[in-house]
């Protein structure tokens, strides 16, 4: 295999967040070297969204001998269950620890009991490889020390369990940055690397499946050295190096990118592989930074092009000109956005993102209409108000939002579908488009019949749409 | 500290958060990080309701902890009042706003605001949902009804009124629904229809869609109907204390609980209550009592059923049970430990040891050493019953949206009895056809690898728990993996696991018993597995043979 061409490109000049505080947003400003992004709403109100801790259900059910144990109030244990859909498995790879008056009088016994249901849970579940001490907002106000606790119950663990820690906290982070926390937390216990030989790292949770296309399809085109994080089991955690070239799936890793790059990994920069257009320009990033010829590579993804571009055809008719408006949630939305002006031809009105990474961004934000109006942050009073004010034709939110917002008489597509299906890759396409032009076509099967328990008053309206 | 996998219940803010969704004109602003939002969309999607509940999170963050985290509270009530325009406002903090102190009562009165003010506790560390509604729900009543002197408290029906000479006494308040309530949309209208049958006429009903006026106007009626003990029990004792009304204390479930709730009204509201009876019986009826009376229904009796849930649900599910359905309650219990000792005194009435637990696992290992025919009880024990193959039915709050149907299904009343039927008994075998696949049992097109006949031919073979030809147990699908070694086995012998069957490898099956057990209906066949293996430890054998099998069929009468 070739030795890689230029090192990795990345944006210089990161204006992110200071010491460990991810929200920390406004009045940051912009880093000179970066294009400044045209009025970018910024609101400090009202947010949301969820915690951090949300991470924990599909983290858990990726990496599969994993445990994750939430120390925090009941309001932790309500909020995973409600987010879990209730008892979808009866003894699942996660539970909380939950703090009580006793624990809040001193912190010496409060860590007492945590060993104490930490040994309690070992026992109860041989099986489990590496137990995640995840930080709550309560644990993170009284300081409890989850890293201290973590390192002493590692020490009375090994070798069958390894203890991390990170944090989950509202207060720190939001939704998928759950995820960048947990992974940061993976980074130093990787491997050094034993080798030179240049290794493809693809950073950031995707389904099975399409984990299983990408590196299929990097692998075809030469790139034999391909490594997952995070890895499907504890024991099969990738070792990290000057060797190392990473490549982002997800847009919502900050701090596993820095302490990566802490390891000596360089970061080869690159849009989101969301969509055709984004899977192809995300694969040659890679592919580039390995030093596959272009022949190589527009052979080796032209079965997968062409079907994908043919699938979302349908699909780009049905939504072509139809505008969207998106409420921050996931930090998926801007490369969500560009897949839906650039590859379906929709309309961009405002794009709300709770945390916006300029250089982790910045090849989706060049590829963004001028017009597209982002917002970071949220204030969520004044957005719905500027919402209501621009009508869109589908409105992009979480669900204590949706259902409202459809009474209202709008069209909507619950964001957090978004994270939980495959939606990366040539052959997820038009299953991404899909899940966009679906209300408008559940709009248009069940048009004309009444909404309320009154009668006849409220009829679904078809609004804007195209004959089919 | 401890280890929760599951929750029956959420933090008590989530119960004030019911009652301020169920009423009208308040609104509630939560000092509490972005989070605690997730609680929108139980109301949202869970109850699908309509609007956003009327709350203001002020989804502070860790930089502003250094700061001034009470000015962004003042500053959030001061925008929700300005933009909702609420008659009073609910304030609060969330767990995590309890430990920073900042006191949103009294921040909220620094403002200066010209609508009433209602500060609430809830200590989020101690206390639970059903607490905190209840909790709320006395606090507003404490603050939105004017205090009186004793010379008003006569204007509400007291105990000395005679009754039936006051037209007035026959007037009551409707206490205790509220949002995200197990069936309080239908169980209201089942008792409004209620009361207007028995000539009652209703003052005011709250929380459920009632404003800071009605809360005022609390005191005018003669008495008070209680729907939820839960919620609306603390309230009730204060209006009892405070204006003399009296109040009711059957809950209404099933056809004898709703006669007697019927009774009591009548009494209540000084109406004859033998022609109260008629009266309801006249506006509606319940098929329920001659169905459970019917032929078909012979099968039922000596079912065996479990019983969790909150507690007023719980017991009178029980009742419901035992005497209507001529069930035997082998197993109450409650996680509502408020009520522990109204759940104890139940059981006794049935001879069953009493579980007072939040703990699921517990409940699980309660529910499996029982080996009930139905279990009653809660979504949770819906997922321990599914796992243990053992027929279901949902009756009392931890609720998911199944149990916020399109269709009117009441647990009160005359139709509730009719609801109540139908789901208890639906999960059941069909009696006909228990007698049926118990005559036809071995038939070579009948066995248990076919498909539903309905299925057609090409149907895939339904795949059924083996015999087990050994001690070992049923893997269910989604337990994790086996231990692997010795000495894991060991520890896996030593805690009961909930998600395993009892391990006992010292236990063998003989060759004519694991081909007697296969004759065993399908159904039945892990039950019966069980308590030979029950039975043969509790005799010290290490070899089950054909008549253990029966031996212990006798030894628990079944």
């Amino acid at each position: 295999m070739n030795a890689p061409l230029a090192t990795a490109r990345e944006g210089s000049g990161y204006a992110g967040p200071s010491n460990g505080c991810r929200l920390d947003t406004g009045g940051d400003g912009l880093s000179a070297v970066d294009n400044p992004l045209p009025e970018v709403i910024r609101e400090r109100g009202q947010r949301e969204v969820f915690c951090g801790l949300t991470g924990i259900i599909w983290l858990h059910r990726k990496i599969q001998d994993a445990f994750f144990l939430v120390v925090g109030s009941r309001t932790c244990a309500h909020l995973i269950q409600s987010a879990a859909g209730v008892m979808i498995f009866a003894e699942p790879r996660f539970a909380t620890a939950i703090i009580d008056d006793r624990d809040l009088a001193g912190l010496a016994d409060a860590n007492e009991e945590l060993d104490r249901v930490v040994d309690q849970l070992l026992r109860r579940r041989p099986d489990i490889r590496l137990l995640f001490l995840v930080g709550s907002c309560p644990s993170e106000v009284i300081k409890l020390d989850l890293s201290r606790a973590a390192e002493r119950l590692t020490a009375r663990h090994l070798p069958a369990v390894r203890v991390l820690n990170y944090s989950g906290s509202g207060i720190e982070t939001t939704f998928t940055q759950g995820e960048d926390a947990c992974l940061a937390a993976l980074v130093p216990q990787m491997p050094a690397s034993p080798s030179s030989d240049p290794t493809l790292l693809i950073v950031g949770s995707l389904a099975d499946i399409v984990e299983d296309q990408l590196v299929g399809l990097l692998g075809d085109m030469g790139i034999d050295r391909i490594a997952c994080l995070p890895p499907r089991r504890a024991d099969a955690l990738a070792a990290v190096g000057p060797n190392t070239f990473f490549i982002l799936a997800q847009p919502f890793l900050a701090d596993t990118a820095r302490a990566l790059e802490a390891r000596g990994a360089q970061r080869i920069a690159a849009p989101f592989p969301l969509g055709v257009e984004g899977t192809r320009r995300w694969c040659w990033a890679a592919a580039q930074a390995f030093g596959v010829s272009e022949q190589v590579f527009a052979h080796t993804i032209a079965a997968a092009l062409q079907r994908g571009k043919k699938a979302l055809e349908p699909w780009r008719e049905r939504l072509s000109g139809k505008s969207v408006f998106f409420f921050p949630d996931s930090q998926l939305e801007i490369p969500l956005a560009r897949f839906l002006s650039q590859e379906l031809g929709m309309r961009l009105t405002e794009v709300g993102t709770p945390y916006l990474h300029r250089s982790h961004l910045q090849e989706e934000i060049d590829q963004l209409p001028a017009h597209a109006q982002i917002s970071e942050g949220q204030d969520l009073d004044l957005q719905l108000d500027r919402c209501r004010a621009l009508k869109p034709d589908l409105v992009v939110c979480g669900l204590g939002l949706a259902n409202p917002l459809e009474a209202e008489g709008f069209n909507t597509k619950w964001s957090i579908e978004l994270v939980f299906t495959p939606i990366q890759g040539f052959d997820q396409a038009a299953d991404l488009a899909e899940i966009f032009a679906r209300p408008f076509v559940r709009k248009q099967r069940i048009a004309g019949i009444p909404l309320s328990e009154s009668g006849a008053r409220q009829r679904i309206a078809i609004r804007a749409v195209q004959a089919l | 500290m401890k280890l929760a996998l599951w929750t029956y219940e959420g933090p008590p803010h989530v119960g004030a958060m019911r009652v301020a969704t169920a009423m009208r004109g308040v609104h509630y602003v939560l000092h509490a990080p972005q989070g605690d939002t997730y609680a929108d969309l139980l109301f949202t999607m869970i109850e699908r309701r309509t609007e956003r509940p009327p709350v203001t999170y002020t989804t502070f963050q860790a930089r502003d902890l250094g700061k001034d985290t009470a000015e962004l509270f003042k500053n959030a009530a001061r925008d929700a009042v300005a933009r909702y325009q609420p008659q009073a406002l609910m304030v609060g903090a969330s767990c995590t706003a309890e430990l920073i102190q900042d006191d949103p009562g009294g921040l909220a009165e620094a403002l200066g605001l010209s609508i009433p003010v209602v500060p609430l506790e809830l200590p989020s560390y101690q206390k639970k949902e059903n607490w905190g509604a209840s909790e709320t729900f006395y606090q507003l009543v404490r603050h939105l009804v004017p205090k009186t002197n004793s010379a008003d408290a006569g204007k509400a029906g007291t105990s000395s009124t005679p009754a039936g000479k006051d037209s007035h006494s026959a007037i009551a308040n409707i206490l205790g629904p509220t949002a995200l309530g197990f069936r309080h949309r239908d169980d209201l209208q089942e008792i409004e229809t209620l009361l207007a049958a028995i000539g009652v006429q209703v003052n005011v009903i709250a929380p459920w869609q009632a404003s800071p006026q009605d809360i005022a106007r609390l005191p005018q009626a003669a008495f008070n109907v209680v729907l939820y003990p839960e919620t609306a029990g603390q309230v009730a004792s204060y209006l009892k204390r405070s204006f003399g009304q009296p109040h009711t204390t059957v809950m209404p479930i099933g056809l004898k609980a709703t006669e007697d709730f019927v009774r009591e009204v009548a009494r209540l509201a000084g109406i004859d209550p033998d022609q109260a009876l008629v009266r309801a019986y006249q506006s509606a009826g319940s098929r329920a009592g001659w169905y459970a009376a019917s032929v078909d229904a012979t099968y039922l009796t000596g079912k065996r059923v479990f019983v969790f849930g909150d507690a007023s649900h719980a017991i009178a599910a029980a009742r419901v049970a035992a005497e209507e359905l001529g069930f035997t309650v082998v197993g109450l219990g409650s996680y509502s430990r408020e009520f522990a000792r109204e759940l104890r005194t139940a059981a006794e009435v049935y001879g069953v040891t009493p579980l007072i637990s939040d703990d699921y696992l517990e409940v699980e290992q309660a529910v499996e050493a029982a080996s009930p025919d139905l279990v009653l009880g809660t979504q949770m024990e819906r997922h321990i019953a599914k796992r243990l193959g053992v027929p279901c039915a949902v009756i009392s709050a931890p609720v998911h949206v199944q149990d916020f149907p399109a269709r009117y299904s009441p647990q009160m009343g005359f139709e509730g009895a009719n609801v109540l039927f139908d789901t208890w008994v639906h999960p059941l075998m069909m009696g006909l056809e228990e007698h049926l696949l118990g005559m036809f049992k071995g038939d070579f097109e009948f066995h248990e690898g076919a498909a539903a006949s309905h299925l057609g031919h090409g149907a895939a073979q339904i795949a059924m728990p083996p015999s087990p030809p050994s001690g070992a147990g049923v893997k269910p699908e989604t337990s994790p993996s086996m231990p692997a070694t010795q000495a894991e086995q060991a520890v896996h012998d030593a805690q009961p696991m909930a998600s395993r069957e009892q391990f006992m490898p010292s236990l063998q099956w003989a060759s004519d018993a694991e081909k007697e057990l296969g004759k065993i209906p399908f159904f039945v066949r892990g039950k019966a597995r069980r308590n030979t293996e029950k039975f043969a430890v509790e005799q010290g054998l290490s070899l089950i043979t054909k008549d253990t099998l029966y031996e212990a069929k006798a030894h628990y009468g079944r």
